[in-house]
């Protein structure tokens, strides 16, 4: 008897002592310990879901502005409207037997169609994801939908040529400057001479 | 005195009217011949850049357009831009985007006057394996494919690493070579006397020797300048990437000529003290590395891969 009355105040004992640490192991939870980019150790009161942020996708801000250049069309191609007026849009899915035959798909062309970029009503814009028509010279936010690592690079010229001023103007390319959308990877060039050799060696 | 004493005197005291004579002479021969020019004799005598006062340094100038022009009958600037304040400039370069193409190597030479004949490049394009990664023992900068980039290859370019612990102007006899204060590595070609040590300090092979007299056409010559920069160079000093101090040192500064040419955008140019700037943003976001960390040259030039 003696012995089991030991035990129960052992267990009532440590029943408490594991209460008292379950709650400052969760006051300390809500506390979220995080390094800021200077390395500056930041302690913020907030539970996890309060630290998640709210996305407000009908007010997004707008895009910044980037003047560009003109896009790279074919000669004679743009506006799309000049030809497509007189052609019933026809969303299906097809090899071009007619016209735009020197297209070739090579990007992602498993699950992609010519209108999952280009709107299907109003040729001369761009479609979004979201359904927003956008110009051709704002195409770097088509793109950016799927490259978004690359387009926030692009956007502080991290990601592709910017020219301009190092200390003021910038003139930015857009995306199909560089790449062909149809065919996006970067084309192989020819090299400019190699170095002389020392002496006058021959290569 | 005794006679002996007196004679050894005697004797003692011509040699040295000899020497002295000889000495005199010698100097004379090393001196301008009488049919040179004032401004050789200008040349001659002038001061070290750092020590010139503006009066001086203005003098300097005209004497070296005047120079240019007669050289090469056209019209060319020489400036002498003072660092902008609050800037120290930063360079990078993403190796995951160079495909080793040279545009670079030659849009430099023609910004920066560099002898075409004997060639003198400022940049070096090295193809190295992508099994070895950065193993220099393995470079090759001939290569001359038909296309580049080869299957298997990257390419790293290299030029002045425009070190912030430079290791060439501690070695220079009569300091011709030093850091400004926004970080560029210059030479005063003037003061240089050719004697590279400098050359042979560098870890990086980025300085360059004048082994003959520049052959620079006067059609090919750019005609914006600076003295501690692009200027064309005598015969036997050493030359080196300025960060094209003629062009990012004005006030907008265009971005270097090899920046501007870069065909996929691989190069980066800006202040590392503007924490917006494009150098802060990929130091602080891509993985960067800098050339022979080991050696404590503290390079500003960052190799990094954006993906």
């Amino acid at each position: 008897m003696k012995v089991f009355r030991f035990a129960r105040s052992k267990l009532v004992l440590l029943t408490l002592v594991s209460v008292i640490f379950l709650l400052v192991g969760m006051a300390y939870a809500a506390r979220v310990k995080e390094f800021d980019r200077s390395g500056k150790l930041v302690v913020s009161e907030k539970s996890a879901a309060d630290q998640q942020p709210a996305y407000d996708i009908k007010n997004r801000p707008k895009e910044k502005i980037f003047e560009v250049p003109r896009p790279p069309f074919t000669e004679g191609v743009f506006p799309c409207s000049q030809c497509h007026t007189y052609f019933k849009p026809n969303p299906q899915r097809r090899i071009l037997t007619e016209y735009h035959t020197e297209i070739v798909l090579h990007h992602a062309e498993g699950q992609r169609w010519c209108t999952d970029c280009h709107n299907l009503v109003n040729r001369d814009k761009l479609r979004l994801v979201s359904g927003e028509l956008i110009d051709f010279t704002e195409s770097f936010r088509l793109c950016g939908q799927c490259h978004g690592d690359k387009f926030r690079d692009w956007k502080v010229g991290v990601h592709g040529k910017r020219t301009g001023n190092w200390n003021g103007d910038k003139q930015y390319l857009l995306c199909v400057h560089c790449h062909n959308p149809h065919d996006p990877k970067f084309k192989a060039l020819k090299p400019l001479p190699p170095p002389d050799r020392p002496g006058g060696a021959r290569h | 005195m005794s006679e002996i004493e007196k004679n050894s005197y005697d004797q003692h005291r011509s040699r040295r009217k000899f020497l002295k004579g000889m000495a005199a002479g010698i100097g004379l021969i090393a001196l301008p011949g009488k049919d040179a020019s004032a401004s050789m004799w200008e040349e001659f005598f002038q001061k070290h850049f750092r020590e010139l006062s503006k009066e001086e340094l203005k003098k300097v100038l005209q004497r070296l357009e005047k120079g240019y022009a007669k050289q090469f009958s056209k019209q060319v600037t020489v400036k002498a831009t003072p660092p902008i304040e609050g800037v120290r400039y930063g360079y990078a370069l993403d190796l995951s985007r160079c495909i080793g193409c040279r545009r670079c190597v030659y849009a430099c030479v023609k910004e920066n006057n560099q002898s075409r004949k004997p060639q003198v490049h400022w940049i070096r394009v090295m193809q190295l394996d992508k099994e070895k990664g950065v193993d220099l023992s393995h470079a090759e900068h001939y290569y001359n494919p038909e296309k580049v980039p080869e299957k298997g290859h990257f390419y790293m370019p290299v030029q002045c690493q425009q070190c912030e612990n430079p290791p060439c102007t501690k070695v220079c006899p009569v300091q011709a070579t030093w850091k400004e204060n926004d970080g560029i590595v210059v030479v005063d070609y003037n003061w240089c006397i050719g004697c590279r040590y400098c050359m042979a300090a560098c870890p990086y092979g980025a300085r360059h020797f004048n082994w003959a007299k520049p052959g620079l056409p006067a059609a090919d010559v750019n005609p914006d300048t600076h003295y501690l920069g692009n200027r064309p160079r005598p015969k036997g000093v050493v030359e080196k990437c300025t960060f094209c101090i003629q062009r990012t040192r004005e006030q907008p500064g265009r971005y270097p000529a090899c920046e501007e040419i870069c065909p996929v955008g691989a190069r980066k140019f800006g202040n590392l003290l503007d924490p917006e700037g494009e150098i802060r943003y990929l130091i602080e976001n891509k993985r960067v590395f800098i050339l022979k960390e080991d050696l404590n040259t503290q390079p500003k030039f960052f190799y990094f891969y954006a993906t």
